[in-house]
């Protein structure tokens, strides 16, 4: 009895199950169809600013592409981590999207040398980016002689940002940001004396970028751009003096740290537990969300060095190998690359434009201290965000840290691993 | 000899014989006291979830972390439903035909292991046997290669064809051991009237065979609607299953909203949560018959 | 003459053949035709992504990735992990779930509930319950502590309170926790059903013979208990060894705390870095086949008998 009860039951479950599995399967395709007219840009702009940036961009685009359909391929993912794993599977399957978003640099290399990204040049040419672009960034972007990617905007990577409250309360003067790296170390004590997280970090990648902007202050901007070109040694006493300095300010952070992702990091700094925080300049769009004030609320600066340095990274957008819409992905590329896209996005996004010829007179206070920067400062290409490092570099060096800030090994270990991981990796 | 249940029917496990003991009262208190602890251990984290799904969003201050929502919100079930919906469906259209797939299968393959067999059965069963023990890891890469070279699309139709294969084992083992269950006269006398296999498995094992599916469907549709590895490997957020995008909500949104978060884990659990609790019987003598012998 | 034995044969054992023959095939294919084509992978120097998308040329190296992978503190450190978690959450599973079936074997009012209870945490996906888990092991204490150290201040427990899987040689200890809350439950199952297999028979016989109660079990119920036992440790190991979901939820695949096999080799593919990949999920396999092969042979010789 109560079995041929329970069978009419499953059969019952299964006929709905079936007739659900029918109905889902009409509307079950992915978007980009390869009808010519629509472009499926696939991006980890899924939230906050970067959305925001986004959505500004896409405004534009329809302006001036109407005829085309924007399809939008966003993955959330902290620091873009679930997209491009995800990235990965759909190129090796040979189901590429219309565009991608990549940092500009030697994260590209794995996409060219796998031949999964075609050189756009000719689009370089055709829309007279070589000159509207900054000189050095060409240079920057071409490989072989062949330029793969267009940017979209610019992010400086090695800002310094801290509470004016909690700055204060620990009687450190918010204005006047610390002239030497000892000078800040010892603010570190003081604000650990004072009951407060000195430095705010999350999870590996976030600590990679505090090792960078360290390396770029300890280094200087012609030994930190030599490391990855093998003029630097990564064993030399200048990387140990600033792996030291990275070590006592690790010793100085927040010990959840390897469960947070940055947005969780800055947090720390909105809510008064944290005084400094490391992070690129996205970190802004945070503080607005949160009705931060410059200056009253929060201060910025780079760490105290031998230069000044811009730690440079830039999103930009390819073209695969396949792409279903290639004349849609042009049509996408000339958007970011104009004056009128670049303008929209950065305003929203909180970045700079890569193009010289853009009206930055609406630009907000931090974006102007950017924009000086980048024109005035030395350029270094940041670690964590693949501009200075090949996929594998990056994952290796990410690995070694945080094993190292974990407890696993020692400084010397630590260096020493950092030295062999560049002898594999440099070319 | 074979092992402790093998013998059993998968029926429900409640019957036994009542027993007429005298009480210990002291001895009693002791068993509730146990069992009420590993309450406590199951229900603490369900009790989370439960909570903060319905917590909004600046309420989930550490401070705050363990009491009742200052304010009873929809609002996280709602978002969460946004995001999930899709791959619900999709995780529907992959655990319905995968199941009911490996299930034929295993049922072929079970009446012949325990009752038409053939020189070097065991052998085979055991080969068979290996693979749920498979650690997918070790035939990932060329896995992914494969299913590349045949075409096989990304998503759903690739893990249709994964949960299909490798249920084989398991579905095989199930039914194997339901047949062995099942009277050899039954077979005999089929097989003694002249009958071909072919006929002796329709006309005899199939209609009998009905409980076995109700175990090997409710394992299966567990099994594949919980799966992440393959889904990991063989889609993305876009064309994969709900775990999937139940993780990407969880660890890849910029700020972690514990009240989606968790609004998503309690809506991607509830198939198999409501399967559960309607054939919680039969899961149990499933697991039992399934699993206590090889 | 000798033509008809083999007709006869080949029609006794060509329709069951014939019927498992398409699962024989997948089979064949998908698990052992891979495997060995894992192996050989893993003894190539396919490391980059242009030779991942066959634009560059692949060559044998032998057993170097494996001598390599050995070599790194860091793999060494994600085996070490691998055996505490498969110790913790072995030993943590058997025990509650044994004392649970124990608890519940002889009737007892409500008894259906509690069962009910313990075992649906196994319906539920590691990914989901990996959302909470997260929650509940935040490693912050102190004032800024919430999760199970925040419940620890609550009842007075304070010394309790630790970083969880945030620590470099124990933190994964922590994953198992979660991992033991799952499965005990099913553990709990199988021990019911070997305690149900126990011929009341025996029971009685015990009692006439004035053996009280524990020793009634000592002797004569647990000993009846080792085909179950050797299922649940298999069961569990395995799932153990394979398992990935858990400390892709709960940690970061980068944390170095949490490091198990299946992560390092989930990274290496993402690096393309398929030779890698490749071998660290030969060494799974050899792991897991230390453990099962003996016991399928054992299960081999008693179907057999």
């Amino acid at each position: 009895m109560r079995r041929r009860n329970f069978l009419f039951l499953s059969g019952g479950g299964l006929a709905a199950a079936v007739g659900l599995a029918a109905c889902g399967g009409s509307d079950g395709s992915s978007g980009g169809g390869g009808d010519g007219n629509s472009v499926e840009v696939f991006t980890w702009w899924a939230q906050g600013s970067e959305k925001a940036g986004l959505d500004a961009l896409v405004e534009v685009f329809n302006e001036q592409h109407p005829d085309i359909e924007f399809v939008n391929g966003a993955v959330a993912g902290g620091a873009g981590s679930a997209a491009k794993d995800m990235l990965q599977s759909r190129l090796q399957a040979g189901d590429p999207p219309d565009t991608f978003q990549a940092h500009a640099g030697a994260e590209l290399n794995d996409y060219i040398d796998a031949a999964q990204i075609v050189d756009v040049s000719d689009l370089y040419d055709e829309l007279g980016l070589r000159e509207a672009f900054p000189e050095s960034l060409v240079e920057r972007l071409t490989a072989d002689g062949a330029i793969y990617s267009v940017p979209s905007n610019i992010h400086r990577s090695n800002v310094v940002w801290g509470s004016t409250a909690v700055l204060t309360e620990a009687g450190i003067d918010p204005s006047t940001p610390p002239a030497s790296m000892d000078e800040f170390l010892a603010q570190l004590e003081t604000l650990a004396a004072a009951g407060v997280t000195p430095l705010s970090v999350g999870a590996a990648w976030t600590q990679v970028n505090l090792l960078e902007a360290i390396l770029m202050a300890d280094l200087g901007a012609a030994a930190y751009n030599g490391l990855f070109d093998g003029s630097t040694a990564w064993d030399s006493a200048e990387v140990t003096t600033a792996l030291e300095h990275f070590e006592t300010m690790i010793g100085h952070t927040n010990t959840d740290r390897d469960g947070l992702d940055w947005p969780d990091a800055t947090q720390q700094l909105i809510d008064g537990t944290a005084a400094y925080n490391v992070m690129g300049d996205w970190a802004v769009a945070a503080f607005d969300e949160a009705g931060l004030a410059p200056q009253d609320d929060y201060v910025y600066f780079e760490l105290p060095g031998a230069d000044k340095i811009f730690g440079f990274l830039a999103d930009s957008f390819t073209l695969p190998e396949g792409a279903p819409n290639p004349d849609g992905t042009r049509a996408w590329l000339d958007t970011i690359s104009s004056p009128d896209g670049q303008l929209a996005f950065n305003l929203a996004k909180g970045s700079i434009p890569a193009r010289t010829d853009v009206d930055t007179a609406e630009f907000p206070e931090y974006q102007q201290s950017a924009l000086t920067s980048f024109a005035e400062d030395e350029i270094c290409s940041s670690i964590a965000h693949g501009a200075a490092t090949s996929v594998g570099w990056l994952n290796a060096i990410s690995d070694a840290t945080s094993q190292f800030t974990a407890g696993a090994t020692d400084l010397a270990a630590y260096q020493q691993a950092l030295t062999d991981i560049a002898a594999e990796n440099a070319a | 000899m074979t092992a402790a249940v093998s013998s059993q029917t998968p029926a429900p496990v409640r019957s036994r014989r009542p027993r007429r003991r005298p009480r210990h009262t002291a001895a009693r208190t002791v068993r509730y006291l146990l069992l009420l602890l590993g309450l406590l251990f199951v229900l603490i984290p369900v009790y989370v979830l439960f909570v903060t799904s319905f917590k909004a969003v600046g309420d989930a201050s550490p401070a705050r972390a363990w009491l009742l929502p200052s304010e009873w919100t929809l609002e996280n079930w709602r978002s969460a439903w946004g995001q999930l919906a899709p791959s619900i469906w999709r995780s529907v259209t992959m655990v319905v035909p995968s199941t009911i797939i490996s299930a034929v299968l295993g049922c072929l393959n079970g009446f012949v292991l325990a009752r038409w067999r053939f020189p070097g059965a065991d052998v085979v069963f055991t080969l068979i046997l290996f693979g749920m023990f498979l650690p997918y890891q070790a035939v990932m890469i060329p896995l992914l290669e494969m299913m590349l070279a045949m075409q096989v699309p990304n998503g759903i139709p690739s893990l249709i064809v994964l949960h299909v294969v490798f249920g084989i084992p398991i579905t095989t083992l199930i039914f194997r051991n339901y047949f062995e269950t099942v009277p050899e006269e039954l077979m005999e006398a089929s097989r003694v009237d002249g009958a071909g296999m072919l006929r002796t498995f329709w006309s005899v094992a199939l209609p009998i065979a009905v409980p076995g599916f109700a175990v090997v469907l409710i394992w299966q549709f567990t099994n594949a609607w919980n799966d992440f590895l393959f889904a990991v490997f063989f889609s993305n957020a876009a064309n994969g299953p709900v775990t999937l995008v139940l993780n990407n909500i969880a660890n890849g949104a910029l700020l972690t909203n514990y009240g989606v978060s968790m609004a998503g884990a309690l809506l991607a659990s509830l198939p198999t949560l409501l399967v559960y609790i309607l054939l919680s019987r039969y899961f149990l003598a499933g697991l039992m018959s399934g699993s206590v012998k090889g | 003459m000798p033509v008809k034995p083999m007709s006869g044969k080949l029609r006794r054992f060509g329709p069951p053949l014939l019927f498992i023959s398409p699962s024989l095939i997948l089979i064949g294919v998908f698990i052992y035709g891979l495997m060995g084509q894992n192996v050989w992978m893993s003894m190539t120097d396919n490391h980059t992504a242009a030779q991942a998308n066959g634009r560059e040329p692949i060559s044998f190296v032998g057993l170097e990735n494996y001598f390599g992978l050995f070599a790194t503190e860091a793999f060494r450190h994600s085996m070490a992990n691998l055996l505490l978690f498969t110790a913790a959450f072995l030993i943590g599973a058997m025990v509650i779930g044994f004392v649970w079936a124990w608890l519940l074997e002889r009737p007892l009012p409500g008894g259906r509930l509690f069962q009910t209870v313990y075992l649906f945490p196994m319906a539920i996906s590691f990914v989901a319950s990996g959302v909470v888990w997260r929650w509940l092991l935040n490693s912050n204490q102190g004032e800024s502590a919430s999760g199970l150290n925040r419940l620890f201040q609550m009842v007075g427990l304070d010394f309790l309170q630790n970083p969880w899987w945030n620590n470099i040689t124990f933190g994964i200890l922590a994953i198992a926790l979660p991992a033991v809350w799952q499965l005990s439950g099913y553990v709990m199952a199988l021990f019911l059903a070997g305690f149900r297999g126990v011929p009341d028979e025996l029971r009685e016989a015990a009692r006439m013979d004035g053996a009280t109660e524990f020793q009634m079990y000592r002797m004569v119920i647990f000993p009846q208990l080792t085909p179950v036992v050797m299922s649940a440790l298999v069961i569990i190991a395995h799932m153990s060894l394979k398992s990935f979901d858990l400390i892709m939820s709960i940690s970061k695949p980068a944390n170095y705390q949490t490091k198990v096999p299946a992560v390092d080799m989930f990274l290496f593919k993402s690096s393309y870095d398929y030779a890698n990949s490749a071998a660290v999920g030969t060494v799974l396999l050899a792991v897991v086949a230390v453990l099962i092969v003996p016991y399928l042979i054992n299960q081999y010789r008693e179907s057999r008998r």
